[in-house]
């Protein structure tokens, strides 16, 4: 019912909004600067990537982007405000300007980036959708769910990958789907269906909720390519997506160039030319983001780069102990790859 | 020199008539006014942030599926097609529930009437929980706590015809008509006929001369009797698949989600707490000399209530039986919360999110919303002319 309700507020708000209209003149950095603080679309609560704590601070993969980003152009990671967001109603909210950024494990699909009036930006997870079941299933293969109800969350692709993958396979199955993550979580644990759909990564989120986190498994099989990327308007607002894009680049460049929140102040000594250039000793690279020359520098200091963020939220320092796999470094054999800062 | 001619008339400032033409028309300039704003607004919004807008995503393909659909509907049906599942979907359960919520509520404002201590307190009390409890708790209370907690598929509660019950739903057996089954449907067709002629014959006849003629009886023979000979005549051409456990689920039969059943239980149960008081409240808008008037003319209970009590009562209890009906069409859009697929969840969710298109599809849903009721409202105001006691 919220989502719907945030729905039809956004439809509303982008129906009636006059002085709105006249604001988004300026670009979305001015706006940001002006308001002193960012509108960041976050998760409604999924651990490791976006969730609130009893206190109302947040903390998760997705949720230090959104502080990267903030520490850039504030130098304040805490000047954020995190809108969390259903399913249904994340690409409405960055649309109609509720928020200035999505980081909120989105998929990033052509058909979203071309329709939607967003643009994405930067992949700052690789995913792939996988299946939970209950051991006394005794299914361990995705492709045994001949019959099965699957519990998935409504509007994802992963609904339309699940619709995919029974179609390629020519197995027949019924979906059940909620309009938020939790309930179908606790649709699942309730037994009303016999498997659990969503992101890998959501699938270990998730199965640490469950009363009986030994009861249930993760089959092997990963059914698709789920880049989770952030996005932002796509209204030509170039400056604005540099600075998103390169919040993420600055984050894996400091990891490769061996640069951490714990030695960023012997690292301000440096005399490898490419530190020198990330953290702004050297050349003005900054200002062509419309920030200051230190602005991975602040990211660095306040948020760390992109390994410390990712052990800390899902990794090793996590209950969630995702291991970097496919998101390790280019140079590890992963597939985070960034542009060099020059 | 003569006067000036008198012209009747003051000036056009001071004519009421006037100044009210010329009110109206600033109303309605401001309202076009704001309504050309809105429109202006709107697409300019969208074109500086590059949303398309139009309705050609309607015939584009789903790519999602959705469990209960009334026609055939598959991932690769359009957008278009799953709004109409959902539509269809949210007029099953909402057609479904104005007739179970009006038989259930006027069984309970009539049982709170009762001279029966017990039967009346009862019925008081279940209005009392029901109406005062949020509808949204009821629903999640029907499905987290009464169809949650049946057992899982493997032992499922055999329910009587072959019926099987789980956690996963109710799954009845479904029937597969073989050659000759049309034959049974024409019987059933002609006994509905049969019946309706035979009781507009009955009350002509009673008017005419006073004679009752048992209208229930006939009718009821008729539509089993009829059916039944033409079944045995075909040499019974319908058998039933029964439901039977198989794989992970249940298979065979038709599947009654418990999404279905915990909305139209809620729903019904809900809007039947309305109901009765609204039949309470129109029986008692009876006069007591009506009741007096059947008495001294010997008039058994029952008769007295269907034949002089609720024809008049009636006059007082469709208007409000209006609103309730309403209420409950709107309130199956409450379904979002647990999943039922009706036009909310199907339409304003999911296709929402997968086609972006917010201000086409709200507007869309909005216009459904409003032509449903204004459509059963006209309905129920038709019927009300019709049962409103014609002064003389």
């Amino acid at each position: 019912m919220k989502s719907i309700m945030t729905g039809l507020v956004a439809g509303a708000a982008l129906a009636l909004t006059v002085t709105a209209a006249s604001a988004q003149q300026g670009s979305t950095l001015a706006q940001v600067k002006q308001r002193g603080v960012l509108n960041c679309g976050a998760n409604t609560g999924l651990a490791g990537f976006g969730v609130p704590d009893a206190q109302g601070n947040w903390s998760g993969l997705d949720v230090d982007y959104c502080r990267a980003v903030a520490a850039a152009i504030f130098d304040d990671p805490t000047k954020v405000r995190f809108v969390p967001l259903t399913a249904q109603a994340r690409f409405t909210a960055l649309q109609s300007g509720e928020v200035d950024i999505l980081v909120r494990n989105s998929t990033w699909t052509m058909t979203r980036d071309t329709t939607l009036g967003i643009t994405f930006v930067a992949t700052n997870y690789y995913d792939g959708q996988g299946f939970m079941v209950r051991k006394s299933l005794g299914v361990t293969s995705a492709l045994k769910l001949e019959g099965a109800q699957v519990c998935t969350q409504q509007g994802t692709t992963t609904e339309l990958n699940l619709a995919d993958f029974f179609r390629k396979n020519n197995l027949k199955y019924t979906p059940v789907t909620f309009a938020t993550a939790d309930e179908t979580r606790s649709a699942y644990e309730a037994g009303r269906c016999d498997a659990f759909t969503t992101d890998a990564s959501g699938l270990y989120s998730e199965r640490l909720k469950l009363s009986k986190v030994d009861d249930h498994i993760i089959l092997p099989e990963v059914i698709s390519k789920e880049p989770l990327a952030s996005a932002v308007r796509a209204n030509g607002d170039t400056q604005w997506a540099n600075i998103v894009k390169w919040t993420h680049y600055a984050m894996l460049n400091a990891e490769e160039l061996g640069v951490s929140r714990a030695n960023i102040a012997q690292s301000m000594q440096s005399t490898n030319p490419e530190i020198r250039r990330l953290l702004g000793v050297e050349a003005k690279l900054g200002e062509g983001l419309g920030l200051t020359n230190d602005w991975a520098a602040r990211i660095i200091r306040h948020v760390g780069n992109y390994s410390e963020s990712f052990e800390r939220n899902i990794g090793a320092g996590s209950p969630l102990k995702i291991s970097r796999s496919v998101n390790a470094l280019w140079s590890n054999g992963g597939l985070q790859y960034a542009p060099p800062i020059r | 020199m003569q006067p000036a001619p008198e012209t009747g008339k003051a000036s056009l400032l001071y004519d009421p008539k006037i100044r009210g033409y010329v009110y109206q028309a600033l109303l309605i300039g401001i309202v076009i006014y704001f309504g050309y704003q809105m429109v202006s607004n709107v697409s300019e919004n969208l074109a500086r942030q590059r949303i398309p807008f139009g309705l050609d995503f309607w015939d584009s393909q789903a790519g999602f599926d959705i469990n209960q659909a009334l026609f055939p509907y598959t991932a690769q049906s359009t957008y278009g097609e799953a709004f109409w599942v959902g539509l269809l979907n949210t007029l099953l359960v909402a057609a479904i529930g104005i007739v179970f919520a009006t038989i259930l509520g006027f069984l309970v404002g009539i049982a709170r009437l009762s001279k029966n201590w017990i039967v009346a307190k009862a019925a008081m009390v279940y209005v009392e929980v029901i109406r005062n409890l949020p509808l949204l708790l009821q629903l999640l209370f029907w499905y987290k706590a009464v169809l949650e907690p049946l057992p899982r598929p493997r032992e499922s509660i055999s329910l009587v015809g072959g019926a099987l019950l789980n956690n996963r739903g109710l799954y009845v057996p479904e029937p597969v008509f073989g050659p000759g089954a049309g034959l049974i449907g024409a019987a059933f067709l002609l006994a509905v006929f049969g019946s309706i002629a035979f009781y507009m014959w009955a009350k002509q006849q009673q008017a005419a001369t006073g004679r009752i003629y048992p209208i229930g009886l006939v009718s009821l023979g008729a539509l089993v009797g009829l059916p039944l000979v033409a079944f045995l005549a075909t040499g019974g051409p319908i058998s039933f698949n029964y439901p039977a456990l198989g794989g992970l689920n249940v298979r065979g039969g038709i599947t009654v989600y418990p999404e279905f059943i915990a909305l139209l239980l809620g729903l019904t149960t809900y809007t039947a707490g309305f109901i009765a008081e609204v039949v309470r409240a129109g029986i008692l808008a009876v006069s007591k000399g009506q009741w007096e008037a059947a008495d001294s003319l010997g008039l058994p209970y029952g008769r007295t209530l269907n034949n002089v009590v609720v024809p008049q009562a009636l006059r007082v209890i469709i208007p409000p039986l209006t609103s309730n009906y309403l209420n409950l069409t709107k309130n199956s859009s409450l379904a979002v919360v647990i999943g039922y697929p009706d036009l909310a969840q199907v339409f304003l969710g999911t296709v929402l999110n997968q086609t972006g298109r917010a201000i086409e599809i709200v507007g869309i849903t909005m216009g459904v919303y409003l032509t449903i009721s204004l459509l059963t409202s006209a309905f129920m105001n038709y019927y009300n002319k019709r049962m409103a006691l014609v002064e003389r």
